[in-house]
């Protein structure tokens, strides 16, 4: 079922493409010693060249074209060993040299690709292929703020020089949700990689998000380009108020103008940029100050060498070789914490019970995915996250396979452990929460049990089978709950045989 | 009394070495010259205390027996172009009025490490756009040489015309230059000094306000090859903050000079001998000539197919990057400020920069923008590209017949302030012969090559291979010491 | 190729600089000269040259991902960041107000 926005005149189909910019992790600024660092005091991460200071020159960071090298490769696209910096022209208050360093001409990756997943609930039916024209290496500008002064604005420069990738890609989405899910994908990628920390509340992820209508099967209509969106909610909802009101233009006779627009998030709305209408002319030209960056290669060996098994490739090793559901294998790998607590847990506990991780997979999955989290949220702020290691957790998951405890009383040891920091196992010895499977206790409550219920042992054996649970629980209630359950049955298969 | 003021660098370094006088003597004199040549206006500011301090500090390190500096001693006027920390600097521009730079260029820190001092900051074409210092906000700087018997007001050349005219008039033993298109050896030529323009990356352009970024190269600007040599290597050196800098250790010029110029080959090209060049030229061309085979080299005749489209690239390429280039002039962050009553930032930038930046600046600057303006940037910019990769193969051609190429620095000798206002390809047209070799990034150099039948002086120019600055001082050096040019201007000032 | 009055007032919006029309009517025709005079360009056959990269053979070198290594290009300098600005305050560099 596709996306189609319902006009007065007829469907039609919306066409998406996105630019991220997204911040490289590094510790200095792409062309200066200056800190990247968020949240400092105005204007205290600027050096003289990132204020562009007369005779101040760019010498750009190797760690910066590193990463957006490797970005590019966990992309499978290709890698330019010849590029280029080049300048953008245009005058505004957040970009001192009055020119931006760019890549146009020549970026450093080409074309590559980025698979979203098929997702019936968010309205994407099947897997898709999205193409990546290209990711290059960039300048941010600094910030402009309007509300400290009545007549002026304030620039602060301590993002200016910031190095960022852009990562642009074909106008291969149809829908909010596949715009979502490309966004989400790739900022999964981007935390895999370790080329971007993806945080876009502190504004290290953003999207310029170009929408534009047509009829279905007509040509590419006019697009817009809506700056700085900062969360996949914001990408979904300006590319919803943009198709609309595109539909609405066109259908109400107007044309739709290719300019940049504003996302406003209190009304969900987009209007016009006019402080940048007439800067369309950029005047891009190689950037004199910089040769073509040339890369060798052993520096893309290495840059190869140093990738982490990459989302897709996790989670069919997690279907195909740990034996997961795929909705546990995409749960699993879909942020860089979850998989890497899931792998640490998975290694403890295998290793702890002697079997191999096939063994123990599906085990471990469940407990870190809804047994763990759901004790720790119902914990809330009594429990401590750091005395969850994964030495304690695969203590407990130990016992649980041993038959020590059950799966109740792991959630209770757990609950303990979080609380107090204390053992596993001394927990359960101490707190009594461990199962009995002493065989001679067990028959004696069941013994009890047969004895009191006669009238229910002869319908058994008459063929009531039911009543097997019924036997169950009375045994497990007179054991406290503490019986181990498959004793429990065994016994009482015998006693009632 | 020693005349320091006709002493060049050599002779000052080596004098304060010896304990023949001290560094504060010496520095003493050239501000005492300095500060009775205001009428040249060949500084900005001067400096006195600074060039004092400096001598100071190599008197007090001779007398505790420490070793010195390349220019121990020597106090030198630095071109404007250039940041001093804590000193104004301007290139000459009413936008940059008043900054003070919070940093040190570090063309001019190796300076100052090197043992010399500052007498001031000099004069220049503004943002060392032009030919004549005469676009420079801080009015024109005369010439120290007038023709014989005319006192017209002639013009040093440019942009380093402040340079040129202060070492010719004996205020500064040497000074920094900067060429962009011949801004050092032009202004040498038509002043009879020596100047070296050397090979692209050797001299760091971190702290030196940009013009052309792919062209911007700083050289020195002395009374002899030697003094070049010295300043030379006290300017030069790996940067690793210009990313164009070249990684290479700097040679020892000086030491290595020889005149003995048996084996070389001097290519003579073909090209640059244009309709109209004067007979003066044409002359000590034919005299340099002479002199380089005295010495020992041979002479060949070579072509340079593309010289004739190198002005016309430069004029593409040079402006294209000055546009850029001078951008982050928008009265935000530092210089001039013009804020009409009720205007927005554009307004503001729009307002600041007509107020800030003179004729011949704008004039780059709308030329720069047109040729990178959308749908014209393969037709100008990108052509003029490929043309100086002509233009640089031409030379690569070249050296396979020769080792240096010998020219005249300008096609013309020093005219006069105001002769060439108001013709702006005119004036263009003066840097004909320096234009190819910084298109191709080479060493060039100017040297004196005798006075023409006006009385005024003329340059020869010999270019050389990339890095090969020091054949390029050895044949400077050969005609120096055949030219027996001794010519200085009678002091008409103060 | 020559550039009118109405090109040259573009252009000058372009690069942010003022003129008149006094100015523009004079700026017209110097520019024209110069532009007229740099078309002989047109007359080289290019079509097999690559466009000039790196004047001199030189690769471009990568600096270390290191913070405030060298005082000259490091950050932690408001006071000498700001210090030339006609409208420095509370830190920031002042402009007109922007609306956005």
């Amino acid at each position: 079922m596709s996306y189609r926005i319902q006009g007065a005149t007829g469907e039609w189909e919306v066409v998406i493409g996105l630019e991220v910019h997204a911040q490289v992790t590094s510790k200095a600024k792409l062309f200066s010693g200056a800190s990247t660092a968020f949240g400092s005091e105005p204007n205290s991460n600027v050096s003289l060249v990132d204020a562009a200071m007369p005779g101040m020159l760019p010498v750009p960071n190797r760690e910066c074209i590193r990463q957006a090298v490797r970005t590019g490769m966990a992309i499978e696209a290709e890698i330019n060993k010849w590029s280029r910096f080049d300048r953008k022209n245009y005058f505004y208050a957040d970009l001192p040299q009055g020119y931006q360093i760019s890549q146009l001409y020549h970026p450093l990756v080409g074309e590559g690709q980025l698979l979203i997943e098929a997702d019936e609930k968010a309205g994407i039916p099947e897997d898709k292929v999205i193409g990546i024209e290209r990711i290059h290496v960039e300048q941010d500008a600094g910030k402009l703020m309007h509300d400290q002064h009545p007549t002026m604005s304030y620039v602060d420069l301590n993002r200016c020089g910031v190095a960022l990738m852009e990562i642009v890609s074909r106008p291969d989405m149809r829908s909010p949700a596949e715009a979502g899910a490309y966004v989400r994908k790739l900022r999964s990628i981007l935390r895999y990689v370790g080329s971007c920390d993806g945080n876009m509340e502190e504004g290290s992820m953003r999207a310029d998000v170009n929408v534009s209508v047509r009829r279905i099967g007509d040509e590419l209509g006019t697009r817009t380009e809506t700056k700085n969106v900062n969360s996949v909610r914001f990408v979904m909802q300006v590319i919803e108020f943009e198709a609309n009101r595109q539909v609405d233009l066109i259908e109400n006779g107007g044309t739709v103008e290719q300019e940049t627009r504003l996302f406003d998030p209190g009304t969900g709305t987009t209007r016009t940029m006019r402080s940048k209408e007439d800067a369309h002319d950029y005047r891009y030209f190689p950037d004199p100050d910089l040769l073509p960056l040339e890369l060798e290669d052993s520096f893309l060996e290495e840059c190869r060498a140093s990738l982490p098994e990459l989302p897709d490739a996790k989670r069919q090793r997690y279907e195909n070789v740990l034996g997961l559901t795929p909705y546990n294998a995409r749960e699993l790998t879909a942020e860089v914490e979850t998989f890497a607590r899931f792998e640490t847990l998975l290694a403890a506990t295998a290793s702890a019970i002697g079997k191999d991780e096939k063994a123990v997979a599906t085990q471990v999955a469940n407990w870190a995915l809804s047994v763990a989290p759901g004790v720790m949220k119902s914990l809330g702020d009594e429990g401590d996250p750091a005395h969850a290691t994964a030495e304690a957790q695969a203590k407990i998951l130990k016992m649980q396979v041993d038959g020590e405890i059950s799966g109740g009383q792991a959630k209770e040891i757990f609950e303990l452990v979080l609380k107090t920091g204390r053992d596993p196992a001394e927990i359960a010895e101490a707190e009594g929460l461990k199962q009995v499977s002493d065989t001679g206790a067990i028959e004696a409550a069941i013994d009890d049990i047969l004895a009191a219920n006669a009238d229910k042992v002869e319908q058994y054996r008459g063929g009531k089978d039911k009543l097997f649970g019924f036997f169950v629980g009375q045994t497990m209630k007179a054991m406290q709950g503490k019986a181990n359950p498959q004793v429990v049955n065994q016994l009482l298969k015998q006693k009632l045989g | 009394m020693t005349e320091f003021t006709q002493m060049g660098v050599a002779d000052i370094r080596d004098g304060v070495a010896a304990g023949d006088f001290t560094a504060r003597e010496v520095a003493e004199s050239f501000n005492a010259q300095v500060a009775a040549a205001a009428e040249l206006g060949a500084f900005i500011v001067t400096t006195p205390d600074k060039a004092l301090d400096a001598a100071d500090a190599v008197d007090a390190a001779r007398a505790r027996g420490e070793a010195l500096g390349k220019m121990a001693g020597v106090p030198i006027g630095m071109k404007d172009l250039f940041a001093t920390k804590g000193v104004q600097t301007t290139a000459a521009s009413h936008i940059l009025e008043g900054f003070i730079p919070p940093y040190e260029s570090t063309v001019s820190a190796n300076l100052w490490a090197a043992g010399a001092g500052m007498l001031g900051k000099l004069n220049m074409d503004q943002f060392a756009m032009g030919s004549s210092n005469e676009t420079s906000h801080f009015g024109s700087v005369k010439s120290p040489w007038r023709k014989d018997g005319s006192n017209a007001a002639l013009t040093p050349g440019g942009s380093s015309g402040g340079s040129s005219a202060a070492v010719a008039a004996r205020l500064c033993p040497a000074a920094t230059g900067t060429d962009t298109g011949g801004s050092i050896r032009q202004p040498a030529a038509i002043t009879g000094i020596t100047g070296i323009k050397p090979t692209y990356g050797r001299c760091s352009r971190w702290g030196v306000v940009a013009f052309a970024s792919s062209l911007d190269q700083a050289g020195p600007m002395a009374r002899s090859v030697k003094d070049c040599a010295i300043m030379l290597e006290a300017m030069a050196g790996f940067d690793p903050k210009d990313a164009t800098s070249l990684d290479m250790e700097v040679p020892e010029w000086e030491a290595h000079l020889s005149a003995d110029l048996s084996g070389k080959t001097i290519g003579i090209p073909r090209e640059y001998r244009m309709d109209g060049t004067p007979q003066d030229i044409l002359d000590s061309w034919e005299r340099g000539k002479e002199w380089l085979k005295d010495a020992g080299a041979k002479i060949v005749d070579i072509t340079l197919p593309h010289t004739k489209y190198a002005l016309p690239a430069y004029y593409i390429i040079a402006p294209a990057e000055a546009s850029s280039n001078l951008a982050r002039y928008d009265g935000v962050r530092y210089g001039l400020r013009d804020l009409p009553e009720g205007a927005g930032l554009q307004d503001m930038y729009a307002a600041t920069r007509a107020a800030g930046f003179g004729d011949e600046v704008k004039r780059r600057i709308l030329i720069g923008t047109y040729v990178l303006s959308a749908g014209f940037y393969d037709a100008y910019y990108n052509q003029a590209q490929k043309i100086r990769t002509l233009v640089a193969r031409d030379f690569e051609q070249a050296w396979s017949q020769c080792d240096l190429i010998l020219a005249p620095t300008t096609p013309n000798s020093a005219f006069a302030l105001d002769e060439m206002q108001g013709d702006p390809l005119a004036m263009y047209l003066n840097d004909v012969f320096a234009v190819p070799a910084s298109l191709a990034g080479l060493p060039a150099m100017s040297v004196p090559g005798g006075l023409n039948s006006d009385g005024l002086p003329l340059g020869l120019q010999l270019i050389g291979k990339p890095f090969d600055e020091q054949g390029v001082l050895d044949a400077g050096l050969a005609i120096e010491q055949r030219s027996g040019f001794d010519a200085q201007p009678d002091k008409w000032w103060a | 190729m020559s550039v009118d009055k109405q090109t040259v007032a573009k252009i000058a919006s372009l690069a942010r600089i003022h003129m008149d029309d006094a100015e523009l009517e004079r700026m017209a025709p110097e520019l024209s000269q110069i532009l007229d005079w740099v078309e002989q360009l047109g007359e080289v056959d290019t079509s097999d040259v690559e466009p000039m990269t790196a004047v001199i053979p030189n690769t471009l070198r990568l600096r270390a991902d290191e913070v405030n290594a060298d005082a000259k290009t490091a950050g932690d300098r408001r006071e000498d960041v700001l210090a030339n600005a006609p409208a420095a305050e509370h830190g920031f560099f002042g402009v007109p107000k922007v609306i956005e």
